[in-house]
């Protein structure tokens, strides 16, 4: 397809560039959340509390204030009262009030001249609990019963009858499922669970913050969206938005985690409690663990029906999840993408939104999507291997194309699931020979993507090369992305542009980099802001020249004539025009505000092959292969970099992540010794195909990539153990544990 | 102050001394009194690598030795790598394959790489796999990380 001509003569884009922060990143220099030091600072630290479920009696902080060094303490008492909505739940969870709501919830803050002592003096505080009943799984909680978390908390649509800890309800649908059903040769119910797993960026929560009396200050904070940091952290203190300026540091990993507050507003208040100095805040791995948001655990049934010919006829999925203590579990993205993937006429969805005792949910990549993908695509792999058909013949039969009224409502445009299956069926690892206890597992997966506030500007240099301006974090090359495109835009060389991640007092509001977002948003504002330029640059060649605007074209970084009457003139490069341009009207920039809306989703489908250890129920990956569709990848490098770690994050949650708590609702594995994410020797090369097929919503076809890739390995896993073993996984992880004991049951049965 | 450890020692090529508590780890006194901030603090429980530096000549995590323990040592951390504006081939070859994204756990592994290849210049993808198992990386999936070591590997192999 076609886009502004020129998809074939792309000079820039699909190269691959060193990134611009390379340098400074592999020698230690880029200076990440907890790599600043300023004059006078002190350093917070948190009080949390050990228990799942408790009253708050009291909070006396008399021994910690006597501790030399120490120079404030800050609880509940020391926040606005009267918030509402989002904006208390946000404050609830960076402070406690009358409960402590789960086993990490911060109940008090200190600020000292050192970490050691602010650490000595948080032990010092003593705090008073009356412990109370808990509860951490999300099918208890919704028992006859179970303890009560927050009593009126549920919204309008949760129907009467409920339990109080249902707090957000969803039933959505289209078609006639009897009829459906009773069109189908065989009905598949099955039952599910996904545990909760974290994000797990290696870069601890880090902050700085300065608040003085008048409630002005600033904040440095590791994060996807310091706007979103400014906004929320402004809310729950109660102060006027502007009074804060964020500045990014360089960003540690996110995966969605950091797009929201969790103790950051907790520096800003201890700040103005201890004299408007600074305050630095840096947690600690097993703060990040029991108290940042990892994702919702789910418990889900599904029903399918299928013809034997392989038709999707209906389809019925009931979607349970927690997102702790807070509304939030994203069981409204859940139930939307549950059957996305496939063109369904008779298609019913419902939701729950439940409270436990556990940390409020955060995003973490596709939030919501690889769940309901691990159960529906394992029922779909049931169904293929009872009606003896291929899957993915199957899948392509089903499809959502271009046209396809989605399982959701909109219909789709161009997208790329078929050509991501034809690609996936024509790899060659769907031909390498399988051994004994191997099995290879096929899926697909699907994210819609989003566009955002995006706010952005290009300004010009007196010698001609660029600055460009973005308000979204690079978390992985966007740098590089926004550089080849602006000089794409502009027909420079890509060394000529220099791109900042700018603060929130330079740019307008942007949100975070999230949604996949910032390569399709940021890059399109990008480019607009350099049109922008390139107008304006015309203009003055224009005025030189005393011809019309209209007569002058932009080629190749410079202005030239062009038409019957522009006359002849020398071309002016960029660097001419530039050079002049204090004479001839004044700085040239450009500049892009919008919420863009032609994202549009991306498509991927997966195969791995496994080798399950019939000894210990290890289980190998041998093989790993993502095909996606990227619309156009801008530095297809970083593209293949999304996709082989979304793969590695989803195969670590499949086979063994999972947050376990005891008995005491105390979480037991708050370490990465314990919370064991894959590592090097855990994981094959992962082979990438990137598909094309450009999006009609973006200058140059971009579809964001990086969050498609962790919804199909959950379900390829299941399906190729499924394939290794006859056995049927319906609950993450897959641990070995689970498979031997599996195993054993069917060994005994069989 | 009376509590604190007076210590001397050689941090890439450089004497260099700090006062430090007896509880503050060498990661600690690299980062807070010697400002060597390349080397990150991941976890504080020597699992995940990312405070990797070498103690005459031995790769540790630095967040799993007392920073009182460095009196008299040689230190190397991802700040001494390059050789003035050389960087060292495992630096270039980073860029160059794309192995970093947020880059938090690069520093970590540059120095666990160099020194496996200062005992085994070449590497198989398995030993090098596990010698790197202990270095958490959350973005890649270790794919480009991988490619990027066994590269330069081979790039020093032919230059010696």
């Amino acid at each position: 397809m076609a886009l502004d001509g020129k998809t074939s003569e792309y000079k820039q884009i699909g190269s691959t560039p060193d990134r611009p922060d390379g340098l400074d990143k592999v020698t230690g220099r880029a200076r990440y959340g907890a790599d600043i030091h300023v004059p006078g600072m002190l350093h917070g630290a948190v009080v949390r509390s050990p228990h799942a479920h408790a009253k708050i009696i009291k909070i006396d902080a008399t021994k910690a204030l006597a501790l030399k060094g120490v120079k404030a303490v800050v609880t509940r008492a020391d926040f606005p009262e009267g918030l509402e909505g989002e904006d208390w739940n946000l404050q609830e969870n960076c402070m406690a009030g009358e409960k402590a709501l789960y086993d990490g919830h911060a109940v008090a803050a200190v600020a000292a001249t050192s970490a050691l002592i602010a650490r000595d003096a948080a032990k010092l505080v003593d705090v008073t609990y009356e412990v109370l009943p808990h509860v951490t799984d999300v099918d208890a909680a919704m028992q006859d019963g179970a303890p009560i978390i927050r009593e009126g908390a549920a919204d309008y649509s949760v129907p009467e009858g409920m339990h109080p800890n249902v707090v957000r309800y969803f039933d959505t649908g289209r078609g006639d499922l009897d009829k459906g059903f009773a069109d189908a040769d065989l009905v598949v119910e099955r039952s599910y669970t996904t545990e909760a797993a974290h994000q797990g960026y290696i870069e601890p929560h880090a902050c700085m913050g300065q608040m003085g009396a008048d409630g002005r200050g600033e904040m440095w904070v590791c994060t996807q969206g310091h706007w979103f940091i400014r906004r929320m952290s402004t809310a729950v203190l109660g102060i006027e938005t502007t009074n804060i300026r964020v500045t990014p540091s360089e960003i540690g990993g996110g995966f969605g985690g950091k797009t929201t507050i969790t103790f950051e507003p907790l520096s800003l208040a201890l700040s103005r409690a201890a004299g408007g100095k600074p305050v630095k805040m840096v947690m600690s791995r097993a703060e990040v663990l029991r108290s940042t948001g990892p994702t919702a655990s789910a418990s889900m049934d599904i029903k399918m029906g299928m013809t034997k010919d392989g038709k999707i006829t209906a389809a019925h999925g009931t979607f349970r999840m927690q997102g702790g203590a807070f509304p939030g579990a994203p069981v409204d993205v859940t139930t939307m993408l549950a059957f996305a993937n496939y063109n369904i006429e008779h298609v019913h969805h419902i939701g729950y939104d439940v409270l436990t005792n556990r940390p409020k949910q955060a995003a973490y990549r596709a939030p919501g999507a690889p769940m309901a993908a691990f159960a529906v695509e394992s029922t779909i792999d049931e169904m293929c291997r009872e009606l003896g058909l291929d899957p993915i013949n199957t899948r392509l039969k089903n499809a959502a194309r271009d046209g396809t009224r989605s399982t959701f409502g909109p219909k789709f445009g161009p997208i790329g699931l078929v050509e991501s299956l034809e690609a996936a069926r024509d790899h060659p690892n769907m031909q390498a020979p399988l051994g004994p206890n191997q099995g290879r597992g096929i899926a697909s997966g699907y994210w819609m993507n989003w566009g955002g506030e995006t706010s952005a500007s290009v300004a010009m240099s007196e010698d001609g090369t660029v600055t460009v301006s973005v308000g979204t974090p690079d978390i992985g090359g966007s740098r590089a992305s926004m550089a080849l495109m602006a000089a794409e835009a502009f027909g420079i060389k890509y060394e000529d542009v220099r791109v900042n991640i700018s603060d929130t007092g330079a740019l307008g509001v942007n949100e975070p980099t999230h949604g996949s977002r910032a390569t399709y948003a940021s890059g399109l504002a990008t480019i607009k802001a350099a049109e922008e330029c390139i107008g304006k640059m015309c203009q003055r060649a224009a005025d030189k020249w005393g011809i019309d605007v209209d007569a002058v074209t932009w080629e190749d970084g410079a202005a030239k004539p062009s038409g019957p009457n522009a006359g002849d003139h020398d071309p002016l490069t960029i660097g001419e025009i530039c050079a002049e341009m204090g004479e001839t009207g004044g700085p040239i920039s450009g500049h892009y505000e919008g919420s863009p809306t032609g994202f549009s989703g991306s498509f991927g489908t997966h195969v791995v092959d496994v080798e399950v250890d019939p000894e210990t129920g290890h289980t190998t990956v041998l093989r790993y292969l993502v095909v996606q569709d990227a619309g156009k990848a801008i530095h297809p490098a970083y593209v293949e970099g999304q996709f082989q770690g979304g793969a590695a994050q989803g195969i670590g949650w499949a086979l063994n992540e999972e947050y376990i708590y005891g008995e005491d609702g105390r979480l037991q594995n708050p370490i990465f010794l314990d919370y064991r994410i894959p590592v090097a020797s855990d994981l094959p090369m992962i082979d990438t195909v990137i598909v094309e097929v450009p999006n009609p919503g973006h200058p140059y076809g971009v579809r964001g990539v990086g969050e498609t890739g962790i919804t199909p390995p959950l379900p390829a896993l299941a399906n190729a153990i499924r394939s290794a073993t006859g056995l049927r996984l319906t609950g993450l992880p897959m641990t070995p544990p689970k498979i031997l004991a599996a195993l054993k049951a069917h060994g005994d049965n069989g | 102050m009376s509590n604190k450890i007076h210590v001397t020692t050689t941090v890439n090529g450089d004497e260099a001394e700090f006062l430090c508590d007896p509880r503050e780890t060498l990661l600690d006194c690299l980062r807070d009194r010697l400002h060597m901030t390349g080397v990150k603090e991941g976890c504080g429980t020597g699992d995940c690598g990312a405070c990797s530096v070498t103690v005459d000549g031995r790769l540790v995590c630095s967040c799993l030795m007392l920073g009182a323990e460095a009196e008299g040592k040689e230190i190397a951390t991802v700040e001494g790598m390059a050789d003035g504006d050389a960087l060292h081939p495992l630096q270039e070859k980073f860029i160059e394959h794309a192995a970093l994204q947020c880059g938090i756990c690069t520093p970590g592994i540059l120095v666990a790489s160099e020194a496996l290849l200062k005992k085994n210049p070449d590497p198989t993808e398995e030993e090098l796999r596990y010698w790197l198992a202990g270095n958490l990386c959350r973005c890649t999936g270790y794919d480009k990380i991988i490619r990027a070591v066994m590269d330069a590997a081979a790039e020093m192999r032919e230059a010696s």
